[in-house]
């Protein structure tokens, strides 16, 4: 009998306490086989969030710190330049990444970190209970914003990978998603050139990854599939934001 | 109590006020004393104004600050002199920028030396040279350290590149130590 | 090496390349500048790396990441910034890292002002982040001593895996005296196996910051404790002057403490029984510093409103032995103040 699938080298051979339906999962392994086949798994170092990926360091098995609450960005910055060489990673939520930590992302991006950032948007605080994100849409339910977000009252979502495209230092920014096995595959390949980027020292690059939780949107896991399809994408349009590798060809 | 020498200077920014306390400190170094250098502090600290404090001991040093103790007080303005000279302790000496600075009403219990300094540096062909006049004349009065060492310290200050002035600056502070003397001859 | 007249902002560069730290992060802030200024000139050239972060915030976060990379390397601030850099501290001190910070402390509470003061006591020595832990602080009161204590900071904090605090003052900072780098005694100093580096083909090293059962975290708290009581016992530090047959002695540290020496220096001449005792370190307290069978009274002495006051009382063990005088808000102290005060409490005692 042939194998046909087995676990990336790079996942632990743990169970994960995410939910049923959450994406977190998908994105795991997808990080995980970019790094394996690109021979990296030895010199990743994973910057793990304050959120529901605050445990991601022991699913991964390479190196892994959990960073203060947005903080990754700047945890990451002194891992990598300290150690140029080796593949530096942060993974974060929107909570993290997109409010607490916006500062940290955007000057990490200024700088042109030689970093990659995957950005974990499903619109949503989960680890919490809920709450409404930088990124919930106009009129999601959250539990502070139960009729809704109002934008007349909480402001409009962050497209995030669009300002961050905006800075010089970004090199790489590509949005995906993973609510099909189509879309699945495109994010693991914009994970892989996030990536390459980052070895070719060409400066920071970043991956938004939309994505479910079934969970705090009250939804079943194939629904909240649904959600991601026909009422985020229509706000975030998935698709590469800046390439600079591209330019001068 | 062993000999401990308080030089509090002050003046305008930009009349080397500040290199004028670090050369006497440097030099006291390369003298095995012990010194400290500290520049101006507190709500005087503004206006553009710069002053420094230099202590000199052969002991440890405790207090790095001059409050109304100085032994030596250097004045290179008028405004710096009026906000001044009552930090210099009775019996201690006062040297003053005689070019900037006049005194209907001196203090009768300290020394004076007024010494023209500006116009000394003029003649010498630099304005700029002002601050060792000054320096020459103080410690060529006060005895603070071997008038040689300032300009082993003006090296070590200045650097390689600024070696060339040295001839100069030697001048200027034997034109000091000159003036500083026939004040007293007349 | 010959001594060198140096800025004690400009002697923590020197000292801390000397003790091997490639590594600076910080934010501009007054009365510390030319410490971030002239790192950010040296690092390149030995092949270390400098980076202005966007904030303390980010700059102690900075200064994690490095930590848990395996690096020597520091931050330093003054006390506003290190008020905001509590966060990573706290992380740091769970995560069990060794990290050096410098602060240049000034007025406050709040934006503050700029002067020279020692406001942030209570923020350093008790601690500032959330949780039960401890930094080691080292309070230098001079500026051969502050180069001492940064070379010797890098070599504590990697000995037991600890967040080292130098608390000098803006003073300090500014002020220039002759220095010398020396060698720091030998410490035993392990390999830092547990460090980032990627897994290199081994197992992958974590560095945990989270325990989400409570009575993991209280034994890793208990843990950490047993760790403080070692440093407690190895580590606290102070130096005594004119103590012998002192009735009346000084408590004071930094700068404070060298306008009291001047001021025992004047009461002795005047026939006074009065010494000084100068704590080096903070945290561990010197609390056998404050045990003496002569002593009538312990002279608190603080550029602040008596943040020591309650270590002293603890190591005397009665508040009413402590008498206080201090300036707050960057208004300095002078030594005729410090000598009235005490003879004040002195009464006609000589």
């Amino acid at each position: 009998m042939s194998v046909v699938f087995e676990r990336s080298k790079g996942l632990a051979d743990v169970k994960t306490h995410y939910c049923p339906g959450c994406s977190h999962g998908i994105v795991h392994r997808i990080l995980a086989e970019s790094l394996e086949e690109m021979g990296l798994l030895d010199e990743a170092i994973c910057m793990s969030p304050v959120g529901c990926a605050v445990l991601a360091l022991d699913y991964f098995e390479f190196d892994g710190i959990q960073a203060a609450h947005g903080r990754a960005p700047a945890t990451a910055t002194g891992v990598k330049r300290v150690h140029p060489d080796k593949t530096v990673i942060t993974y974060q939520g929107d909570g993290d990444l997109a409010s607490i930590g916006m500062c940290e992302i955007i000057h990490a991006a200024a700088r042109g970190e030689k970093i990659t950032t995957i950005f974990i948007n499903n619109g949503i605080y989960g680890m919490t209970g809920g709450q409404m994100a930088p990124t919930t849409l106009p009129g999601m339910k959250a539990t502070t914003a139960q009729l809704g977000r109002d934008v007349s009252l909480n402001g409009y979502p962050i497209r995030v990978a669009e300002l961050i495209s905006t800075l010089d230092g970004a090199k790489y920014v590509e949005r995906v998603a993973v609510c099909s096995p189509a879309e699945v595959n495109k994010a693991k390949a914009a994970i892989k050139k996030a990536l390459e980027v980052q070895k070719a020292g060409l400066g920071f690059s970043f991956v938004e990854v939309l994505c479910a939780c079934p969970t705090n949107w009250g939804k079943t896991p194939v629904d909240a599939l649904e959600f991601v399809k026909n009422e985020m994408i229509p706000y975030y349009p998935l698709g590469v934001k800046k390439d600079t590798t591209k330019e001068g060809q | 109590m062993s000999k401990i020498d308080r030089i509090f200077c002050a003046g305008f920014g930009g009349q080397g006020v500040m290199s004028m306390g670090q050369l006497l400190a440097y030099a006291a170094m390369l003298e095995e004393k012990e010194v400290t250098w500290c520049p101006s502090y507190g709500p005087e600290m503004r206006g553009g104004e710069a002053n420094c404090s230099v202590t000199i001991s052969d002991e440890r040093i405790g207090s790095p600050l001059i409050n109304n103790d100085a032994t030596v007080g250097v004045f290179m303005n008028g405004a710096a002199y009026t906000k001044f000279k009552n930090k210099v302790e009775a019996g201690g000496k006062i040297f003053m920028n005689s070019d900037l600075i006049d005194d209907d009403n001196p203090r009768t219990d300290v020394t004076y030396y007024k010494i023209p300094v500006n116009s000394i540096a003029t003649r010498l062909g630099k304005i700029q040279l002002a601050n060792m006049v000054m320096l020459g004349a103080v410690n060529d009065q006060a005895h603070l350290v071997n008038q040689d060492m300032l300009l082993e310290a003006f090296k070590k200050v200045f650097g390689a590149a600024k070696e060339k002035y040295i001839p100069i600056n030697k001048e200027a502070l034997a034109e000091g130590a000159k003036a500083a003397q026939e004040m007293f001859r007349k | 090496m010959a001594k060198v007249l140096l800025k004690g902002n400009e002697a923590v560069v020197r000292a801390a390349i000397e003790a091997g730290c490639k590594y600076f992060f910080g934010y501009p802030i007054t009365p510390q500048n030319e410490i971030p200024e002239y790192f950010s000139k040296e690092l390149p050239k030995i092949g270390g790396a400098f980076v202005q972060g966007e904030s303390e915030v980010a700059s102690i976060n900075m200064l994690y990441g490095a930590a848990a990379a395996g690096a020597r390397a520091m931050t330093s601030s003054s006390s506003p910034g290190i008020a905001l850099m509590q966060e990573g501290i706290g992380y740091i001190s769970k995560a069990e890292l060794p990290a050096v910070i410098v602060n240049m402390m000034r007025g406050g509470p709040g934006l503050g002002g700029i002067q020279p003061s020692q406001s942030d006591y209570h923020m350093c020595v008790k601690g500032g982040s959330n949780g039960d832990y401890h930094n080691i602080v080292l309070a230098p009161g001079n500026v051969q001593e502050l180069v001492d204590m940064v070379q010797e900071a890098f070599d504590i904090a990697d000995q037991y895996g600890m967040l080292v605090i130098v608390l000098a003052d803006g003073l300090i900072g500014q002020m220039m005296e002759p220095v010398e780098l020396r060698k720091p005694k030998e410490r035993p100093i392990q390999p830092k196996t547990w460090a980032l580096t990627g897994p290199n083909g081994g197992k992958p090293h974590r560095i945990y910051n989270l325990k989400l059962q409570a009575p993991d975290l209280e034994q890793d708290n208990i843990d950490l404790f047993k760790k403080y009581a070692v440093i407690e016992k190895n580590e606290a530090r102070y130096e005594d002057y004119m103590m012998e047959d002192a009735e009346y002695a000084f408590a004071s540290y930094g700068t404070a403490s060298r306008v009291v020496r001047t001021a025992v220096d004047k009461l002795r001449a005047e026939g006074y029984k009065v010494g000084l005792v100068r704590p080096q370190t903070l945290w561990p307290f010197p609390y056998e510093a404050f045990q003496r069978k002569n002593v009538k009274k312990y002279l608190d002495v603080e550029l602040n409103m008596g943040q020591m006051i309650d270590d002293v009382a603890i190591a005397c063990g009665d508040k009413n032995m402590i008498e206080f005088f201090g300036h707050t808000g960057g208004v300095l102290i002078t030594v005729d103040e410090v000598c009235e005060f005490a003879k004040k409490v002195m009464g006609g005692a000589k």
